[in-house]
């Protein structure tokens, strides 16, 4: 619907759907809207605010947040795979 | 410029519509009428603007997020065929440079020197300050007379005091900086008055961090100044992101309260939730919402083509000028259903308003606890708040790069 590549819009919702979230620090722009939305799975480096990786596999009640996350980066900085 | 309309060839013959467009009247708060039929009927398309230049106006959500995370599409406001919103503007390319006029790698280099201050952990540790100033404006307003300015004592005051103090700018000089910010944001603004704006705000800020640089306090301007003295960055870069920070940090906001304000009066039901709630998500998310219904920097994101583009039917030529236009972005339906309505309610956060690609407001989480906190305290601690003037007497800030309204007179049953 947004035009995205999919990576972070995808509607695997449901029971043993692996998640596996990857994040390129060089693309980030620390705009913060990943550790807003999730905050259990991003944080931020207290230098320069660019995004730290805190859960590379968030439990299933996190996906939907760090699907969302994935969508509003405006950097396309966050990269989520699902099995 | 020349004109490229190849796919359209049957409406070649007609003028191109100019930019930026009128809004209609009796409908302050809707995209202009153009932008919207444009986005209905020609999603990327050729505009006039004052120059005689004609860029490519981009109005679909899809296409804006595309477009703006392109590497192929620059910020750079010195090349040939940018988009210049006024002569004092163009006038000013060369003179303003900061880090949203650079491109990657440039311009993540210089970003992210002021990028701490505004992770969400130190923004949200500023909640309670920024609540005090709030509570201490409202509690001077209601101690005053009505009818009152909502700008003048509140909208505008509230963000200049949280800026003047992240920045280390002392507030007393609110007048001035007030003042020149407005000039420097104005098409209308003659050549002389952008330029002079922009000479006199950066000559302050150079006064600023030379004082930082002598004597450094907790603050912004002794962060760059560190920088100065570590050879990272001159002290007239450090000046001129200084007036970036103080301009962006005070001019938008202003405009989202007060402008918001305007819409949630007209909009009593909507208004009404956010007074009884004790729910900090409910406001979270009515923020958002009023992000996207006002999309108030309606003058555009101007970039400017490095490359060939197909987007949207047509081809976008290397040297082409481009225009996003977030308005009606974020009354794309497709995206935000009913996007004519105010809906508090509703999901809106993956509205444009703060833009995106690398240059998205790098101030966006101070806007939004700033925003949280006035829309959070202001109608429930003056919950008959209402105009004191019809709406279409209001003036709206059509000539500004910010939309709002340049005076808001409200009153309230003591």
């Amino acid at each position: 619907m947004s035009g995205d590549k999919g990576d972070g819009d995808g509607s695997g919702e449901g029971k043993g759907v692996t998640m596996r979230v990857e994040v390129d620090v060089p693309k980030c722009v620390a705009s913060g809207q990943c550790v807003m939305i999730a905050p259990d799975v991003f944080d931020q480096r207290e230098e320069d605010g660019i995004v730290v990786l805190l859960d590379e596999r968030p439990p299933s009640e996190l996906h939907a947040d760090v699907r969302e996350s994935a969508v509003v980066c405006p950097a396309a900085a966050i990269r989520v795979v699902e099995k | 410029m020349t004109e490229t309309l190849a796919e359209t060839t049957t409406e070649a013959e007609e003028p191109l519509p100019e930019f930026p467009m009128p809004r209609a009247a009796g409908c302050p708060f809707d995209p202009p009428p153009t932008a919207r039929a444009l986005h209905a009927e020609r999603p990327v398309a050729r505009v006039r603007l004052w120059d005689g230049s004609a860029p490519w106006l981009v109005t679909r959500y899809a296409d804006q997020r595309a477009l703006l995370a392109d590497p192929r599409v620059s910020s750079e406001s010195t090349l040939p065929g940018f988009p210049h919103a006024s002569a004092g503007f163009r006038e000013n390319a060369a003179r303003r440079r900061s880090f949203i006029t650079m491109d990657d790698p440039e311009h993540a280099r210089i970003r992210r020197m002021v990028t701490a201050p505004f992770a969400i952990k130190r923004i949200e540790a500023m909640r309670p300050e920024i609540q005090k100033i709030t509570d201490e404006l409202i509690d001077s307003m209601l101690a005053g007379p009505t009818p009152v300015d909502l700008v003048r004592a509140f909208a505008l005051p509230l963000p200049s005091l949280v800026i003047c103090r992240l920045l280390g700018v002392p507030y007393e000089d609110h007048d001035f900086f007030q003042r020149n910010s407005s000039l420097l944001i104005n098409r209308h603004s003659s050549v002389e008055e952008v330029v002079g704006a922009n000479e006199a705000l950066t000559d302050y800020l150079d006064g600023l961090v030379a004082a930082k640089l002598a004597d450094p306090a907790d603050d912004m301007l002794s962060e760059l100044a560190a920088r100065v003295r570590a050879g990272e960055l001159t002290q007239r870069e450090a000046a001129n992101m200084g007036v970036l920070l103080l301009v962006a940090g005070h001019e938008t906001t202003a405009n989202m309260i007060a402008l918001g304000t305007v819409a949630l009066l007209e909009n009593p039901d909507q208004l009404a939730v956010l007074r009884e709630t004790e729910d900090p998500k409910v406001v979270a998310r009515a923020v958002e919402e009023l992000l996207r219904y006002l999309s108030i920097v309606h003058n555009g994101r101007r970039r400017v083509a490095l490359e060939d583009i197909e987007i949207g039917g047509v081809t976008i030529r290397a040297g082409d000028g481009i225009i996003v236009y977030t308005g009606t972005g974020n009354w794309d339906a497709e995206v935000f259903p009913e996007p004519e309505r105010l809906d508090i309610g509703r999901d809106a956060r993956r509205h444009v308003a703060f833009g995106f690609g690398v240059h998205q407001c790098l101030g966006q989480p101070l806007a939004r606890m700033e925003l949280q906190v006035v829309y959070g305290t202001l109608y429930r601690r003056i919950p008959t708040l209402r105009l004191a003037t019809g709406i279409d007497q209001l003036p709206f800030k059509d000539d500004g790069l910010v939309y709002g309204v340049y005076e808001l007179p409200v009153t309230w049953t003591s």
